[in-house]
């Protein structure tokens, strides 16, 4: 039963370029699928691991800028890089958002709690000012341009329709892994973390291990949503580090319902659709983003475990 | 043979000597009791022992290795492992997955096997799974096992707790006031269920205020006042201390039990 359901879902937002001809509603649901990558990759840290980074979107960045900067090449004192091939860049983002996830791992699980809040946001803030400041290097506010689309076996990402499938392929994988690691002896350890740490403790959890594995994992998918991201807006500047997409983020996993597989993607589904949904019907933006906060309040208030638990529960009470 | 040492144990906070150079050894097979009124260090030297606290002096030999300074989950795969004494379930998973938690170190389970879903990783599962439903089995859970830990009864919950942490393998097993809160049946029950645990070759080093139990389970008993040892024997011993009954069990006591 859930099976179909799953294939029929699948289906349907694999067919839809065929059946929607329309770019504007196909780039939404590109941006909104970039989104619920890096929703789905926060969940694994904040719904599982207990831990609330507050600096997710340095890890999107960081995978945004490491990719363009390895596509387009750079030429500063320290080094020189010819441009690469974009999926080599895309992994080398991937690989340099891995690696600022273990750094701050190491580092920010000596500090927890409030403390790791307040080290992440202090990362993501290092970062933009990086970003901003060494022009020579990423062209600070001028921002990286001309930023090439992935180009694969002979196939051009440049199109809509390409990139949405890109996207959607990327997304369906990191679902996968994070449903794997969180069904698994990794995953039992950092909910078991998160819910009780002396009594992890007690039966052998590594609290560095366990808390940097889920850092590493979840930083480096936030990484590929940004170079996913960058090749397709094909244009990134020290903006990508505001701290109202991380605030995006967290809404995307807290009203969808953090600690369970489907919440980031309903979540990111309602909170990315809506705004578009809302402009659709020519509502004035302020009205707009008091229709956005109230839904949000109201979630947080009716639901506070999130939608799908609440669906969850209905759904058993029916049956 | 001692399977565990404490040498000259101390722990200070601030200027509060809250054990002062306690010494006591666990021997293999047997079950020792530390009574002793509150605030005597019992719960102290367990934080101490067991990796939760840095002691402020002393030597604590595991196996006869040093694990003072080592961190609690080295302690563990040791083979050390403890209760608490407030009741300490994973309150929102189920009674199953709190026992699969406890088998962490069991489990063999590389994160790049995980994500690749390698077939080691399905076989793996499917021991654990088998090897948690016997765990369950032996506290009589098993019909509980779909249970959220957090809504099972009181006394069904600390039977959870010294389930997880008999998933852990110990070879010595720290309780810390396992009974506490329990009615006389439940304890009862639980006394049986302590001789099954001795039965499987676990040593036992057990805090606890019920002296009906203490007497009943140990084959030593020591008795801590104000973080030193005021006496050490056969629960018998205890029990005719003229310094155990004036600092903890009172006269009323003695007359009961003798």
């Amino acid at each position: 039963m859930k099976a179909a359901f799953t294939i029929a879902g699948l289906v349907v937002l694999a067919t839809l370029p065929w059946w929607l001809d329309n770019p504007y509603i196909l780039h939404v649901l590109i941006v909104t699928g970039i989104f619920i990558i890096a929703a789905i990759s926060l969940n694994l840290l904040l719904g599982y691991a207990g831990q609330l980074s507050l600096g997710h979107v340095a890890f999107f960045g960081i995978g945004a800028y490491a990719s363009s900067l390895v596509s387009l090449g750079f030429d500063i004192s320290l080094l020189t890089l010819k441009p690469k091939p974009v999926w080599m860049a895309m992994l080398a983002g991937i690989a340099a958002a891995g690696l600022c996830g273990w750094l701050i791992g190491r580092i920010a699980f000596k500090v927890r709690g409030a403390y790791f809040v307040i080290v992440s946001i202090s990362f993501v803030e290092v970062v933009r000012l990086v970003a901003v400041n060494w022009v020579e290097l990423t062209q600070g506010p001028m921002a990286l341009n001309n930023i090439p689309p992935l180009s694969l076996l002979g196939i051009s990402f440049l199109k809509k329709p390409s990139n949405y499938w890109l996207v959607l392929t990327v997304a369906v994988i990191s679902y996968v892994l994070v449903k794997r690691l969180v069904q698994s002896k990794a995953g039992r350890a950092m909910v078991a973390l998160a819910e009780n740490e002396p009594l992890a403790r007690s039966v052998g959890v590594d609290v560095t291990r366990t808390l940097v594995l889920a850092t590493v994992v979840s930083a480096a998918m936030a990484g590929a949503a940004g170079a996913l991201y960058a090749h397709y807006i094909r244009i990134v500047d020290p903006d990508v580090f505001l701290f109202i997409y991380t605030v995006t983020m967290v809404i995307m996993v807290v009203t969808g319902g953090k600690g369970t597989l489907a919440g980031p993607i309903i979540g990111g589904l309602i909170f990315g659709l809506l705004p578009e949904g809302l402009r659709a019907f020519s509502i004035k933006p302020e009205i707009q983003w008091i229709i956005y906060g109230v839904l949000m309040l109201a979630v947080v208030y009716f639901l506070p475990a999130g939608i799908v638990p609440a669906l969850k529960r209905r759904l058993r009470w029916l049956s | 043979m001692a399977l565990l040492a404490v040498n000259n144990l101390s722990v200070r906070f601030g200027g509060l000597l809250a054990i002062e150079s306690l010494s006591l050894e666990v021997r293999e097979g047997e079950v020792l009791s530390l009574i002793g009124p509150n605030g005597a260090g019992k719960t102290t030297a367990f934080n101490a022992i067991s990796g939760y606290l840095r002691p402020t002096g002393g030597e604590v030999f595991f196996k006869d290795k040093n694990i003072v300074g080592r961190n609690t989950n080295d302690i563990a795969a040791l083979g050390l492992v403890r209760t608490f004494q407030k009741t300490s379930v994973f309150p929102n998973r189920s009674a199953l997955e709190n026992i699969l938690i406890g088998l962490h170190l069991t489990s063999k389970q590389s994160p790049f096997a995980i994500m690749l879903a390698l077939p080691s990783v399905a076989r793996d599962e499917r021991l654990l799974a088998a090897e948690a439903e016997r765990i369950l089995d032996f506290v009589n859970l098993q019909n509980k096992k779909d249970e959220l830990a957090g809504a099972l009864p009181y006394g069904e919950q600390r039977l959870l707790e010294v389930a997880i942490a008999l998933a852990a393998k110990p070879k010595l097993l720290l309780l810390d006031e396992p009974v506490s809160g329990m009615n006389p049946s439940e304890t009862a029950s639980f006394m049986a269920k302590l001789a099954e645990i001795r039965a499987l070759g676990i040593t036992i080093l057990l805090v606890e205020h019920d002296m009906k139990m203490v007497m009943g389970v140990s084959d030593r008993v020591v008795c801590l006042s104000q973080g030193r040892i005021i006496a050490n024997g056969t629960p018998a011993e205890i029990q005719s201390n003229p310094e155990v009954i004036r600092a903890y069990l009172g006269e009323r006591h003695k007359r009961v039990v003798s």
